[in-house]
C-alpha cells in the first residue's frame, strides 16, 4: 500500500446525536455540544481526549467556544469545509486526514442547527447588496445565484430542479418516477424510531397528491425535511480505538470532487447536465483508494435533499447505467431486501435533514449491527453527498 | 414581437439584478437593449456567466460580442412554493442555450405553462421591471424570424 493514502488509516470510534425535531427549543451551540458529548460517551472517551474539531463553513457554532465549554484542553487541528451537503463526507475526510497525518489523535466532526425553527434553507434567498452577497456565498453557496435571483429562481429546490428537468427530458421520466424513491425512504423511516416520520409510510398516491414545489420536477414529498438537530462523529487511530467501548468502523476511503464548470446546486454549464460528473469523479476516487467496486457495496446512504438526486447518484456511481435508475428503483432494488438497500434510516426525506451527517451515523450503525432496519450482511457501506463520498468498512 | 395569448405568463415578475464589477457590462447592455456576451480578447472563446479570467487560455483581456438573442429552451421549471417576495404564480424559468453555445437563465414569457417544452426555439426581448432597469426575457420564436 502506498503511504500516500487515506485508505484504512483511521476509524470511527463514536457517534452521537440529539433528537430530530422541528423545534429544539435550545441554541444551535447547545445542540452541537450535546451531539459531541453523546459521540464521546458512545466511544468511551472524554473531551480531554479530543484534540481536533471539524465542521461545515455554514455551521454557526464557533469551534473555540465549543472547545471551551466541552473541556477540550489542547486543540491542535480545526478546519471547516465549504458548501452544505457537499461537506458531508468532506468533514469526514478532513477529520481522517488530521488523524492519519498525526496532526491530531482524536478528531470530532459535527453539524448542528435549528434549520426548521431558525433559518430555513427552503425560503427564498433575499437580494442583498453585491458585497454582502459575495461574502455570503463564498463559503457556502454559488457565485452565480445573483444571475438567478432576479428571475425568482431563489431556493435550492428551484435551482436543482432546473438541472433535474433536463434529466427528466433526456431519459423520459415523470415526477411519479421520483415518487418511487420517496415511498421507499418513508417506508424505511416508518420502522426507525429515531426518524421524524416514524410510523408514517406513504403511498405513491400520497406522493402524487402532494402539492407542487417546482413543477414539473418536485412535489412536497420529493423534498427533504427541515430539521432541528445535531450530529457528531469521533475519528481516531485503529490503535486508540482497540480498547474503546464500540467496535471501530474503518474509514476505507474518503474523497471530494469538483470540476472546472462545477456549481453548487445550480450545475447548468456542463456539456450534458443530465449526468453528474462530480459524483463520477468522487466514485472513481473511492474505487481507486479502496480497490472496491459497486458490487462490493452492501448498502448506500445517498444524500437525498431532493428525490431526483438519488437517481443521479445511482448512475454516476455505476450501480446502473445512465437513464436506468428509473427501472432500478421501480424494480425494488433499493429496498431493505433489494440488491442495494439505500438510505435504510429513511434518508433526509424520512429521518431528518442534518446536512447528511445522519447518513454517516446510519452507515456506522449498519456496520456495528445496531441499525433500526439492520441488514443481514454488511461489510462495506457507501456514503455520498453533493461533492464528497466515503466508504466505511467493518473492522 | 409575439402577441400574448390568453392565459399566457405576464412579464411582471422580476427583481433588479445584483451588479458587480465583473458583470456590469452585461446589465448595462441589457438596459440598452442588447444581450452582450463576454469573449476572450486573445483566444476568442465565449463564456457565461462572466468572470475576469478566460477559463480556456487564462487571459485577463476580454471584450464583448452581441448575441443574436436566438436560442432554444434547454430546460425549464415553474416555481410554485414558496415564491419570492414580488413574484406571482405562475412564472416560467428557463435555461436557454443560445445559438452561440453558451447558456443563461431567464424567463420564458408569451406562452401558457402547458405550452413550454424542451428545445422550443426562443428569442430574446428586453422588458422593464423598474425605473431604468430592464431584464432579458425570452419569447417563442416566430416562424420565419431571423
Amino acid at each position: 500500500m502506498s503511504k500516500r493514502t487515506i485508505a484504512n488509516r483511521t476509524v470511527i470510534a463514536g457517534i452521537g446525536q440529539t433528537e430530530f425535531s422541528k423545534q429544539s427549543g435550545r441554541s444551535e451551540l447547545q445542540l452541537a455540544l450535546e451531539a459531541v458529548r453523546a459521540a464521546l460517551e458512545d466511544a468511551g472517551l472524554t473531551p480531554a481526549d479530543v484534540d481536533g474539531l471539524v465542521t461545515y463553513t455554514l455551521d454557526s457554532s464557533n469551534e473555540l467556544e465549543l472547545a471551551r465549554l466541552l473541556g477540550i484542553r489542547e486543540l491542535r487541528y480545526f478546519t471547516r469545509s465549504p458548501y452544505g451537503g457537499a461537506a458531508t463526507c468532506a468533514v469526514l475526510l478532513h477529520a481522517a486526514m488530521g488523524v492519519a497525518t498525526g496532526i491530531a489523535n482524536t478528531v470530532v466532526f459535527y453539524r448542528a442547527f435549528n434549520e426548521r425553527s431558525g433559518q430555513r434553507f427552503g425560503r427564498p434567498q433575499p437580494i442583498t447588496d453585491h458585497q454582502s452577497y459575495l461574502r455570503s456565498v463564498a463559503g457556502g453557496g454559488s457565485r452565480w445565484w445573483s444571475w438567478y435571483l432576479p428571475y425568482g429562481l431563489a431556493t435550492p429546490a428551484m435551482w436543482s430542479s432546473l438541472q433535474f428537468q433536463r434529466y427528466m427530458h433526456v431519459y423520459c421520466l415523470t415526477n411519479a418516477d421520483f415518487g418511487r424513491y420517496s415511498v421507499v425512504a418513508r417506508q424505511h423511516a416508518a420502522t426507525n424510531p429515531c426518524a421524524w416520520f416514524y410510523g408514517q409510510p406513504i403511498t405513491l398516491e400520497d406522493h402524487q397528491a402532494s402539492r407542487w414545489v417546482v413543477e414539473p420536477v418536485l412535489r412536497l414529498l420529493d423534498c427533504c425535511q427541515e430539521s432541528d438537530a445535531g450530529v457528531a462523529v469521533v475519528v481516531t487511530t485503529p490503535e486508540r480505538a482497540r480498547d474503546l467501548r464500540q467496535p471501530p468502523v474503518r474509514i476505507v476511503a474518503a474523497a471530494q470532487g469538483a470540476l472546472q464548470r462545477t456549481d453548487m446546486v445550480s450545475n447548468y454549464y456542463h456539456p450534458d447536465i443530465s449526468r453528474w460528473p462530480e459524483m463520477e469523479l468522487v466514485g472513481r476516487t473511492l474505487w481507486e483508494q479502496s480497490g472496491l467496486g459497486p458490487a462490493d457495496i452492501d448498502t448506500a446512504m445517498l444524500y437525498d435533499h431532493f428525490s431526483p438526486i438519488v437517481f443521479l447518484h445511482l448512475e454516476a456511481l455505476g450501480f446502473c447505467q445512465p437513464g436506468e435508475a428509473k427501472d432500478f428503483i421501480a424494480g425494488g432494488n433499493i429496498g431493505l431486501h433489494g440488491r442495494l438497500p439505500v438510505n435504510t434510516h429513511g434518508g433526509l426525506l424520512g429521518e431528518a435533514y442534518v446536512h447528511g451527517l445522519n447518513h454517516i451515523t446510519e452507515g456506522v450503525r449498519q456496520l456495528r449491527g445496531t441499525a433500526a432496519n439492520q441488514l443481514q450482511k454488511v461489510d462495506h457501506v457507501l456514503v455520498t453527498a453533493g461533492m464528497s463520498g466515503a466508504i466505511l468498512g467493518r473492522s | 414581437m409575439t402577441t400574448p395569448q390568453k392565459g399566457a405568463v405576464a412579464p411582471s415578475n422580476g427583481l433588479p439584478p445584483l451588479v458587480g464589477p465583473d458583470d456590469r457590462f452585461f446589465w448595462d447592455g441589457v438596459n440598452a437593449g442588447s444581450l452582450l456576451l463576454q469573449r476572450c480578447a486573445e483566444c476568442h472563446e465565449l463564456r457565461h456567466p462572466p468572470g475576469p479570467m478566460c477559463p480556456y487560455c487564462g487571459s485577463l483581456r476580454w471584450e464583448t460580442q452581441p448575441s443574436s438573442g436566438r436560442g432554444v429552451v434547454y430546460s425549464w421549471v415553474i416555481p410554485r412554493h414558496p415564491l419570492p417576495p414580488g413574484f406571482q404564480d405562475p412564472y416560467i424559468v428557463v435555461l436557454v442555450q443560445l445559438e452561440e453555445g453558451v447558456r443563461l437563465v431567464s424567463h420564458l414569457v408569451g406562452v401558457r405553462p402547458d405550452e413550454v417544452r424542451n428545445d422550443l426555439p426562443v428569442e430574446v426581448s428586453f422588458e422593464p421591471i423598474a425605473d431604468g432597469i430592464q431584464l432579458h426575457r425570452f419569447r417563442p420564436r416566430q416562424a420565419g424570424s431571423v
